[in-house]
C-alpha cells in the first residue's frame, strides 16, 4: 500500500492518454457486458418458458392452419390439462406501419393455459358477453392510451370481412397483465367466434393450439401422442414445447452466442494491443525514472510489480466501470420491457472480471518485464 | 580515520559493438570515513564508471570493491539493490527527481524501502527538507522549482535514509554559479557537520575546491602526484 503513491503517479503521468485508454477499456467492457447480458438474457428468456406448455402447429407450415375440430381430440389426450388456440390476425392501427399484435382466441382457455397472466374476473366476463370485445395488455393500453370502453378500428392485410371491408371494429372490455412474458408476448385478443363468423374465409381454422400439461416431464411423450393422433391425416401436426419454439425463433436471428462472442473477442483482442502499447509507451518514457528507482534500491522484482500493478489498476478499474454501466443499462426500462425483469447475470460479471485480469497481465507483463530488465548504467546514460 | 571504501586492482571493460573497451586499468583507491573526495579528469577518463562501481550500480570486470569491509563486487543484483538502499545516497547532474511527485514524495521514495511507519517517514522527510532549506516547498513538484531547488530536493532524498556514503555525479553541472556555490556549501556542510563521506565526480575546479581531497583520473588510471588536502 505504501507504494500506491508511486503507482498512482505513474498512472497519471500522461493524464490524457490514461483517460483515453481507460475510456477504451470502459467502452469495451460495456460492450462485453451488454452483448453477454443479451446473450444470457435470451437464454433466461428461453428457460423462463414453461415446459408444461406445448405449441401445436400444422406440420407443413404454421400459416396452413389446423381445424378447430382438433380441439376436443387434443383435450382427450391423457396428461393434458387445458387447451386454447391462437389465430394470427396481422392487425394494424390506422396504417400498416403501426402493427398491433392481435390474435383471435378462446379467452377462457387462454387464461387457463397462461396461468401467470392476470385479469380481473369482470373483464373476462365482459369479454364473454361482448361479441366484438377485445382484451388488451396493460402495456398496450399504456402505450396507446386506450382504455376500457374505447372502440378501436383494427385493420388487417390478411382477413377480409364478409362485407368486403378489412377494418374490424373492437370494443375494449378489459386489460390484463402479461409483464411476466416480456414485451414480445401478444397483447390484443379478440373472440374467435366473432372472428370466425365475420371473416369471409378460413372458417374453422386456427394457427396454434396452446396446450398446458400436468407433468412437464411428460412433455415429449404427450407431444408424440398428439402428433400420432393426426399422423397421415390431411392436417398433420407438429407439437413442441414452448421453450423449443422460442429457441427456434431466436435461431432465426442467428447464433446469438457466436455473434456476441465473436464481437467481444475482436474487441478484447484490439484492446489488448491498445493497452499493451500504452503501457509500453509509458515505460519507454520513464526509462530514466525507473532507473532512478533501481538506483535508490528498488529491486528488479519490485519494479516489475510496480509496472504490472499500474496495468492492473488501469484495466480493473476501467473494466469495473464498464460492467457497472452495462448493469445499469441492463436494468433500464427498455430492457425490462424486453426481458421481463432482468439482472446482469453474475456469470457475466465473473467472466468480465476474469477477462480484465487476463488483459491486465497480458498487456502489463511485457512492459513490466522490460522495466525489470533495465540496466541502470545504460538507462541513466540514456543508452 | 578508517577506510570506508577500498578498490583493489579494479579493472572494467565494456563491449562496444564487437570491440572491447577497457575503461579502468587496475585502479587502487582507499577513501576514508568522513572524507569529501573530488574525482576529476577529462571526459572518457572513467570517472563515472568508477563512481558507479563504488555505488554498486555496476560490477568490475576484475578486482575488489569493498565498502565498510563488505565485498560488493560479489553481491547479486538483488542483494546489491538492497545494499544500495541502506548504504548509498545518490545526487545526479540532472537531479533525476520523479516529475509527477511533490518534493516531499520524492524525498520519501528511499524510505518506502524501509520498515518505517508513515508518520516516521513523514517526520524524516520534513527534517531532510528543512536541512536543505526547503521546508516551505514540500508540496511543490519539480517543474515548480528552480534548478538549485531541485538539486536541494535531490540532496534531501540522498540523505533521508542516512546512508553510509553520498555519491555525486557532476552535482553542479546543470546549475548557474550562484546555485552551484549554494549546493557545494550544502554538501560541504553535510560532510563537516553530519560527517557524511562524499565521493563527487566533477569537471568544475571550483566545485572540487570544496572537497578535502582531489584525485585525477586519466585514461582509466589515477594520476600520480594527486593534490591531497587535509580537512579544514
Amino acid at each position: 500500500m505504501k507504494y500506491f503513491s508511486l503507482i498512482w503517479a505513474g498512472l497519471w503521468r500522461k493524464r490524457t492518454r490514461t483517460v483515453f485508454t481507460m475510456l477504451s477499456v470502459v467502452v469495451a467492457f460495456l460492450l462485453f457486458g451488454l452483448l453477454q447480458g443479451f446473450n444470457q438474457g435470451f437464454h433466461t428468456l428461453e428457460s423462463n418458458q414453461d415446459l408444461d406448455r406445448l405449441y401445436i402447429t400444422a406440420k407443413s407450415n404454421m400459416t396452413d392452419g389446423l381445424p378447430i375440430a382438433h380441439l376436443s381430440r387434443i383435450k382427450s389426450v391423457p396428461g393434458v390439462k387445458a387447451v386454447s388456440h391462437w389465430t394470427y390476425f396481422g392487425g394494424f392501427y390506422q396504417n400498416a406501419k403501426d402493427p398491433v399484435p392481435a390474435f383471435a382466441t378462446d379467452v377462457d382457455g387462454l387464461f387457463a393455459v397462461y396461468k401467470e397472466m392476470k385479469v380481473k374476473p369482470e373483464y373476462l366476463d365482459a369479454m364473454r358477453k361482448t361479441r366484438n370485445g377485445a382484451l388488451i395488455s396493460e402495456a398496450i393500453a399504456k402505450a396507446r392510451g386506450w382504455k376500457v370502453g374505447d372502440r378501436v378500428p383494427i385493420g388487417t392485410s390478411i382477413w377480409t370481412k364478409k362485407d368486403g371491408g378489412s377494418t374490424w371494429d373492437f370494443e375494449i372490455v378489459g386489460t390484463f397483465d402479461a409483464s411476466r412474458y416480456g414485451q414480445g408476448f401478444p397483447g390484443f385478443y379478440m373472440n374467435y367466434t366473432y372472428f370466425d363468423e365475420t371473416s369471409a374465409f378460413g372458417h374453422g381454422v386456427i394457427h396454434y393450439y396452446l396446450v398446458s400439461i400436468v407433468d412437464p416431464h411428460q412433455a415429449q411423450q404427450i407431444s408424440r401422442q398428439i402428433d400420432a393422433l393426426f399422423a397421415n391425416s390431411s392436417f398433420e401436426t407438429q407439437t413442441q414445447t414452448e421453450s423449443a419454439m422460442v429457441l427456434q425463433a431466436l435461431k432465426q436471428l442467428g447464433d446469438l452466442s457466436f455473434i456476441a462472442n465473436s464481437i467481444v473477442g475482436a474487441v478484447m483482442f484490439t484492446l489488448l494491443f491498445l493497452t499493451a502499447n500504452t503501457m509500453m509507451q509509458s515505460v519507454r518514457e520513464r526509462t530514466s525514472e525507473l532507473a532512478v528507482l533501481k538506483t535508490l534500491g528498488f529491486s528488479d522484482g519490485k519494479v516489475l510489480l510496480l509496472v504490472l500493478t499500474e496495468a492492473l489498476v488501469l484495466c480493473l478499474f476501467a473494466a469495473a466501470m464498464g460492467l457497472l454501466v452495462s448493469s445499469a443499462v441492463f436494468s433500464s426500462p427498455p430492457m425490462k420491457a424486453m426481458f421481463g425483469n432482468p439482472h446482469m447475470p453474475a456469470i457475466v460479471i465473473g467472466m468480465g472480471a476474469a477477462i480484465a485480469l487476463l488483459l491486465s497481465f497480458a498487456s502489463g507483463l511485457p512492459p513490466a518485464w522490460r522495466a525489470r530488465q533495465l540496466n541502470i548504467v545504460d538507462a541513466l546514460a540514456g543508452r | 580515520m578508517t577506510a570506508i571504501v577500498s578498490l583493489r586492482n579494479v579493472k572494467k571493460s565494456y563491449l562496444r559493438g564487437k570491440q572491447k573497451v577497457e575503461v579502468l586499468h587496475g585502479v587502487d583507491l582507499e577513501i576514508q570515513s568522513g572524507e569529501f573526495l573530488a574525482l576529476m579528469g577529462p571526459s572518457g577518463s572513467g570517472k563515472t564508471t568508477m563512481l558507479n562501481l563504488i555505488a554498486g550500480l555496476d560490477q568490475p570486470t576484475s578486482g575488489e570493491v569493498s565498502v565498510r569491509d563488505q565485498r560488493i563486487d560479489k553481491l547479486s543484483r538483488g542483494a546489491l539493490a538492497e545494499w544500495r538502499s541502506r548504504n548509498i545516497g545518490f545526487i545526479f547532474q540532472f537531479y533525476n527527481l520523479l516529475p509527477v511527485l511533490t518534493a516531499e514524495a520524492n524525498v520519501e521514495v528511499p524510505l518506502l524501502l524501509t520498515n518505517l511507519s508513515r508518520a516516521q517517514r513523514r517526520q524524516r522527510v520534513q527534517t531532510a527538507l528543512q536541512l536543505v532549506g526547503l521546508g516551505d516547498r514540500v508540496k511543490h513538484k519539480p517543474n515548480e522549482l528552480s534548478g538549485g531547488q531541485q538539486q536541494r530536493v535531490a540532496i534531501a532524498r540522498a540523505v533521508v535514509a542516512d546512508p553510509t556514503l553520498l555519491v555525486c555525479d557532476e552535482p553542479t553541472g546543470d546549475l548557474d554559479r550562484q546555485s552551484a556555490e549554494e549546493i557545494m556549501n550544502l554538501l560541504q556542510a553535510l560532510n563537516r557537520t553530519q560527517g557524511k563521506t562524499i565521493v563527487m565526480v566533477t569537471h568544475d575546479p571550483k566545485a572540487a575546491e570544496y572537497a578535502s581531497r582531489e584525485l585525477h583520473l586519466d585514461k582509466g588510471q589515477l594520476a600520480q602526484g594527486v593534490d591531497a588536502r587535509s580537512v579544514a
